[in-house]
């Protein structure tokens, strides 16, 4: 049997594992974290397998696709709007214009001298003015009452809609910073975007008016019933009867397992348009320009276009992804967007499934993350095997029982190094093409 | 077809190099430059009418605004430079040699300072002490050995392999990630995740209230003996490295390596040798770094991390491959991001200006973003950075 069908034998056998030994509510509540992380992977696999672009910014737009989840889905703040929307809006449109302004003056200044103290004058101006604006609407939408709500709140639509609208606005701001960035080359993009994306980050966790900023959003609506509308339902309780399980701990399966069959299905849309792209004479002009960019240019490719448009691509995919993890979640929280977990276990991921391969990427997401998380069961697990000789109040044993939690960040990055030795092109590395092998991108580089 | 492919350049190829405009245009007429006499006397004139700006007893506000500038934005700034400084030329000396950015460097910062705690509990349960100096200062040299073990672990068995294949520059940086995850897991499991003080000895050289006692100013002034150790040592460790580039011999190979791989091999060079000592260094200045930090901070694994960006964008900044360049945007980066961070009602108060807001430009929780915004702003519009450094 080939490879793949081993491997996703593996992982369903672990996953089947998990249930029988754990339970089954933790490898339901695996499986959807790891149809998540199976679509960042995707998202990254768009932008590193197929166009070679080093985007270290994914945790950015993974925290957009969160943030559409709640502007979308909570309920609007009439008060707030009252309070301090329109300066909001002015601020936004004294912003827009300064920018305009600035961007006009670039052009229309002809005089050297004069352009540089021109477009100082107005951007200053033009900031002192949306601070004018800003900073007391923003302190009013805060202020009203503070504890549940202020914020402005969002349009009060269902949430699954926010996932369209999270890859949209993750799309949206991907191309502003794919223009901005997309000049530079691999270690530098992938520095700038590491920085880009800590700085929205920022914002996020300190725009108040926008998302509640640290104090995080809680009660998100849910796609799926909630567990105590199951249980007062007499269909359900019957159900439950007839297959021998506490309505309480069903409820919670069928909840889990809903999620998975929506969450499954964005993957499975996702993973056939993925493949189609990749297969298509796009996929192949993608490839070609990520294996000699100079001969693709000068075959009449717009190789900064294509880039930025796989840019975009990938960051709409990652930006779904986030919107479904808020979604599942059912809270937005800032802080926990941290680069560790979100851009580089994901580029782990990436790597160790087989970049430029969709297959590929989507098994690392699903093995990357399930070793994730049984690392952290296991770490004291081994640790326990590891000093059972000792004493039990042996402050070595005390402490390494203590730590053994963060045996995952090791695990990881023996795994990464491992499989980057190994087999640098991934678990699942990229089909050859039918004109010759595939270029290991990873491995060497042609003297 | 002698080359091995060379780094491509950060910017676009269709972005037309600086030079080749020069070339085009002719050489361009440069203003004159502004002999330093001016700017003193400039500077001078400005502090008198500051002073006569100044409310009632002008001098004295005007003491009193420069004290609480150096208090608060002055003296932070140079330690706080000086450890990205330190941190700097680390990636600055590795990129140079090996032409990658290491994203384990902040990682290797910590398990330096690390090593330097668990030394220094050591000396403290002994009795051993500094006087009135940190007893970390005596646990150094242990802290710097084992980040050296650890760096040449990890060249031994990760980059070395790369290095002889010729790999590509993102798989050195991909494997650098599995190397800081690594990292990041021993330190954490050695150590724990948890905030440590590790300071000892006297804490303070200069104390607010002796200082306004001794000057009678309403403006205290501290400093810290953390913050006076920062100093001195960065400057000897960046005498000491300079030394090192351009007076041995190994240093001019190190040097001439980085310029030109080919060349440097050609005339014998061991590329070997020259990667040894590249990681030596590096993990010396890291572990330095890493605990000047965190005596003057605390101590916390995850900060280390945080601390990568600015260090990164502190070399970027200089000019990457330039140690002069990596000191000055350590500094750059520091002061940027103390200034912009500062509320300066107080200071604009004793000059006279009263206001009731913060005037402050950027509120605080945005300091770490600050050196993104630096960085990005740098690669855009001067990708060679202050001091011109190589375009690998």
């Amino acid at each position: 049997m080939r490879r793949p069908f081993w491997l996703v034998l593996g992982m369903a056998l672990a996953l089947a594992a998990v249930g029988v030994l754990q339970s089954w509510n933790v490898a339901l509540a695996i499986l959807n974290l790891q149809l998540i992380s199976a679509v960042m992977a995707l998202g990254v696999n768009i932008q590193w397998g197929y166009g070679g672009l080093f985007n270290f910014g994914i945790m950015g737009f993974t925290a957009l696709g969160g943030l559409t989840a709640v502007l979308v889905a909570t309920p609007p703040v009439s008060e707030a709007w009252a309070a301090g929307g329109g300066g909001l809006a002015m601020a936004a449109v004294t912003m827009a214009v300064t920018a305009a302004a600035v961007w006009a003056l670039q052009r229309l200044i002809k005089v050297k001298a004069l352009r540089g103290p021109a477009v100082a004058l107005v951007f200053v101006v033009g900031l002192a003015l949306t601070r004018w604006f800003y900073s007391p609407s923003a302190a009013a939408i805060e202020a009203v009452d503070p504890s549940i709500t202020g914020f402005l709140g969002g349009l009060g639509l269902p949430i699954i809609i926010s996932w369209l609208a999270g890859g949209a606005l993750a799309a949206a701001v991907a191309w502003v910073i794919g223009r901005i960035t997309l000049g530079l080359q691999s270690d530098y993009l992938a520095i700038a975007t590491l920085g880009i994306s800590a700085a929205l980050v920022a914002v996020l966790k300190n725009e108040d008016w926008l998302a509640r900023g640290v104090k995080n959003v809680t009660t998100l609506p849910r796609p799926v019933p909630y567990e105590q509308d199951l249980h007062g339902q007499d269909w359900f309780i019957d159900l439950s009867a007839r297959v021998d399980m506490e309505p309480s701990l069903l409820s919670g399966l069928v909840v889990k397992a809903l999620y998975a069959l929506l969450f499954g299905g964005v993957l499975l849309v996702l993973f056939w348009l993925a493949h189609r792209a990749l297969h298509s004479p796009w996929g192949r002009m993608m490839r070609a320009i990520r294996d000699n960019r100079d001969a693709a240019e000068a075959m009449g490719k717009d190789v900064t276009r294509r880039h930025l448009q796989v840019f975009v691509l990938g960051s709409a995919v990652v930006g779904i992804a986030g919107a479904m993890l808020v979604t599942l979640n059912g809270q937005f929280t800032p802080a926990s967007y941290t680069p560790f977990r979100y851009t580089f276990l994901v580029w782990v991921m990436v790597i160790v499934g087989g970049s430029g391969n969709n297959g590929g990427a989507i098994l690392g997401g699903f093995l990357i993350w399930f070793l994730w998380v049984q690392a952290e069961v296991g770490g004291p697990w081994l640790m326990t095997t590891l000093t059972s000789g000792l004493q039990d109040d042996s402050p070595l044993r005390q402490h390494l029982l203590s730590v053994a939690p963060h045996m995952r960040q090791l695990l990881m990055g023996l795994v990464l190094l491992v499989v980057l030795r190994l087999s640098p092109r991934g678990l699942l590395p990229e089909q050859r093409g039918k004109h010759g092998p595939a270029r290991q991108r990873i491995a060497t580089e042609h003297s | 077809m002698m080359n091995p492919p060379r780094r491509p350049s950060p910017v676009d190829s269709n972005v037309v190099d600086t030079q080749a405009v020069d070339a085009r245009t002719g050489p361009t007429v440069r203003p004159p430059r502004r002999p330093p006499w001016r700017i003193a006397v400039g500077v001078a004139l400005g502090v008198v009418v500051l002073a006569l700006v100044s409310r009632e007893g002008g001098g004295v506000n005007l003491l009193n605004a420069l004290v609480r500038l150096a208090n608060f934005v002055v003296i932070p700034g140079i330690s706080y430079g000086s450890q990205l400084a330190l941190g700097a030329l680390g990636v600055t000396l590795i990129y140079a040699v090996m032409r990658f950015s290491d994203f384990a460097h902040g990682d290797t910062m910590a398990f330096g300072a690390m090593g330097v705690i668990l030394v220094t509990r050591v000396l403290q349960g002994m009795g051993i002490s500094a006087g009135p100096l940190p007893t970390a200062l005596l646990a150094l040299p242990f802290g710097i050995l084992g980040a050296i073990t650890l760096a040449l672990v990890f060249d031994r068995t990760v980059y070395r392999f790369y290095r002889r294949q010729r790999a590509a520059p993102v798989t050195f940086v991909i494997a650098s990630i599995g190397a800081m995850f690594v990292t990041n897991g021993l330190v954490r499991l050695i150590i724990g995740p948890g905030d440590q003080r590790f300071a000892d000895g006297v804490r303070f050289i200069i104390r607010v209230q002796a200082f306004k006692e001794m000057t009678g100013l309403s403006e205290g002034l501290a400093l810290r003996t953390t913050q006076a150790i920062t100093l001195v040592v960065a400057v000897i460790v960046v005498l000491g490295l300079f030394l090192f580039l351009n007076r041995t011999s190994l240093g001019k190979a190190m040097r001439a390596y980085a310029d030109n791989e080919d060349l440097a091999l050609l005339s014998g060079i061991n590329p070997e040798r020259v990667a040894l000592w590249t990681w030596i260094i590096a993990a010396t200045l890291a572990t330095i770094a890493g605990t000047l930090y965190g005596l003057d901070k605390s101590f916390k694994p995850f900060t280390y991390f945080q601390l990568l960006l600015p260090i990164f964008a502190s070399a970027i900044v200089g000019g990457i491959g330039k140690p002069l360049g990596a000191i000055a945007g350590g500094f750059v980066v520091a002061f940027s991001e103390i200034a912009l961070t500062y509320p300066y009602r107080r200071i604009l108060g004793y000059l006279g200006f009263e206001t009731d807001s913060l005037v402050q430009l950027l509120s605080t929780d945005y300091k770490f973003a600050v050196s993104f915004i630096i960085l990005v702003v740098v690669l855009i519009w001067r990708p060679r950075g202050i001091f011109q450094g190589r375009v690998i």
